[in-house]
C-alpha cells in the first residue's frame, strides 16, 4: 500500500529514541497517522512541527497497519508563528481541534479552510472570524452542523439574532426576545450581512456559539476539555 | 525459547535494554562486559546506583536533581539570585551549565503544555515559578524553552502568568546555529534570524 498527499502536521509523538509518530491532516485522505523513522533527528525536528505543510508518502504492507511516513517539507509555517502568542494560540487550537476528526476519512473542506487560516494568521484582524467559521465547518463535518438559515420558530430568514442551545437552529430577534437570556447570540458576520470586519465582541460571540456546541457534542462525550489556547484567544479578544 | 543464561542475567539484560541508547543486542553486550569486569565495573556501578537511589532528590526550589535539597546550584552564594532561567527538563539545565552560559538560578518546569499529551498548567511547576518570581530581589525571568510549538506555547503562557509581577521577562534568541549553513536551515529559523539581525 502506498499513497502520496500534501497535508498539515497536527501533532507529533515521540516513538523510541529516534523516531516519531506523526499525525497529519491530508488534503484528500483526512487525518492519517504514520511512523517517521528518524523523526527526532536534527534535520526532521523543524519539519515535524504542528502547522507545517508537508508532502507525505505513506507506505504499509496492509491498509490497517500504522505504516511509515516519508515526509518532505513544503511550507514550514510553525517557525513563523511561534514568536507571537495569539498566532500560536490559534495554531494550537486549530491543530488540537482538527484531531477530533475521525481517522482516514476525507474532509477536504476542513483541510482547505485550515490552509486559508494558516495563511491568514499573520493578520490579527482576519483569522479570528475565520476560526469561528472553521469551527462551524468542523461541527458540520462531524455531523453536528447548526442551521443558521431560518428561524426555528417562525421560518423567517430575516433578522436572525440568536441560536437555540437546544436545537442548534437560528431564532429571529422577535421570536427570541422573551427568551434572549437563555439563547446564544448569533453574530451578524456568520450570516454574511455585516458590513466591514467583525469586531472582537462579534468574534467572542461566535466562539461562545461554536464552543457551546463543541463542548456538548464533541469534547464532552469524549471526556476531553477544550484546548487551553482557545480560552486564551477569548480572553485576549476581550481585552482588545 | 530455549534459555541460554540464568534468570538473573536475563533480568540484567532486560533492565539495561530499557536505558536510552540501548536495544536488546547492545544491552546483552553491556551485560556481558559488566560481568567480565566484575570488580572493575559491576561492583562500582552497583554501589553508585545504590547511592543514587538513596541520596538523589529533587530540589524543592528549582526542580533540579541533586543529592541535597536545596540543590548545589540553589545554595551556591556566587550565583546571581535576581535572575531565574526557566528550562523544560533537567537535561536542558545541564546543557546550559556545560556551556557555562548562565550564572543565575534555574527553574525546571518538568515538561511543556501539550493538548496532545493532556499536560495542563497544573501538571508543570508553573505555580512554584510564579511564587519564586514574586520574591523580593528577582528582577528577570529568562525563558529558555525549546523552539517548538509546545515549548513556545508554554513560554507565552508563563509570560502571561508573570505579567502582574514586577519582573522583566526575556526569551532565548532564535537564529543561525554555530557552524550552520543557510542553505540547510528551515524557513522559520531563517526568518527569525533575519528579524533578529543586529548592527555589525
Amino acid at each position: 500500500m502506498e499513497w502520496k498527499d500534501e497535508g498539515i502536521i497536527l501533532a507529533v509523538k515521540r516513538h523510541g529514541e529516534s523516531s516519531a509518530i506523526a499525525e497529519i491532516l491530508t488534503a484528500t485522505r483526512g487525518r492519517s497517522l504514520g511512523l517517521v523513522r528518524g523523526g527526532r533527528s536534527r534535520q526532521m525536528r523543524p519539519v515535524l512541527q504542528p502547522g507545517n505543510i508537508v508532502l507525505a508518502t505513506w507506505r504499509a504492507r496492509l491498509e490497517e497497519h500504522l505504516g511509515n511516513f516519508a515526509i518532505e517539507p513544503m511550507e514550514l509555517k510553525a517557525g513563523l508563528l511561534i514568536g507571537e502568542a495569539m498566532r500560536l494560540a490559534a495554531l494550537t487550537t486549530l491543530t488540537a481541534e482538527a484531531q477530533l476528526l475521525p481517522e482516514r476519512e476525507p474532509h477536504p473542506r476542513i483541510y482547505e479552510a485550515m490552509r486559508v487560516i494558516l495563511d491568514a494568521l499573520p493578520d490579527a484582524d482576519t483569522w479570528p472570524p475565520l476560526l469561528v467559521r472553521w469551527e462551524l465547518g468542523l461541527l458540520d463535518e462531524l455531523g453536528f452542523g447548526l442551521d443558521l438559515a431560518r428561524c426555528a420558530a417562525t421560518g423567517t430568514s430575516e433578522d436572525l439574532a440568536y441560536v437555540s442551545p437546544r436545537t442548534g437552529r437560528a431564532v429571529s430577534r422577535d421570536a427570541g426576545r422573551a427568551y434572549h437570556d437563555r439563547l446564544l447570540v448569533l453574530p451578524q458576520f456568520l450570516k454574511g450581512i455585516q458590513a466591514g470586519a467583525p469586531g472582537p465582541s462579534d468574534v467572542i460571540d461566535g466562539l461562545k456559539l461554536t464552543g457551546f456546541f463543541l463542548d456538548r457534542h464533541v469534547f464532552g462525550p469524549r471526556g476531553v476539555p477544550a484546548p487551553e489556547s482557545r480560552h486564551w484567544i477569548v480572553s485576549h479578544l476581550a481585552t482588545r | 525459547m530455549r534459555r541460554t543464561t540464568g534468570p538473573e542475567i536475563e533480568r540484567l539484560i532486560q533492565v539495561l535494554a530499557k536505558l536510552p541508547g540501548l536495544g536488546p543486542r547492545s544491552a546483552r553486550r553491556a551485560a556481558l562486559h559488566l560481568i567480565k569486569n566484575r570488580e572493575k565495573l559491576l561492583v562500582p556501578l552497583t554501589t553508585a546506583m545504590e547511592d543514587a537511589r538513596d541520596k538523589v532528590t529533587i530540589c524543592s526550589d528549582c526542580g533540579n536533581v541533586d543529592t541535597s535539597d536545596p540543590c548545589t546550584l540553589c545554595r551556591d552564594p556566587r550565583r546571581d539570585r535576581s535572575i531565574i532561567c526557566v528550562v523544560e527538563e533537567v537535561g536542558d539545565l545541564w546543557a546550559l551549565e556545560r556551556a557555562g552560559a548562565w550564572n543565575g538560578l534555574y527553574h525546571v518546569l518538568g515538561g511543556t503544555l501539550s493538548a496532545v499529551e493532556g499536560i495542563r498548567p497544573e501538571d508543570l511547576s508553573i505555580a512554584r515559578l510564579v511564587e519564586r518570581a514574586g520574591h523580593e530581589g528577582v528582577k528577570e525571568v529568562v525563558l529558555a524553552v525549546n523552539a517548538t510549538v509546545e515549548g513556545q506555547t508554554t513560554a507565552h503562557y508563563i509570560i502571561d502568568r508573570l505579567k502582574d509581577l514586577n519582573v522583566a521577562t526575556s526569551k532565548l534568541a532564535h537564529g543561525v546555529p554555530v557552524g550552520g549553513e543557510l542553505d540547510y536551515l528551515d524557513e522559520g529559523t531563517l526568518t527569525q534570524a533575519m528579524r533578529a539581525r543586529r548592527p555589525f
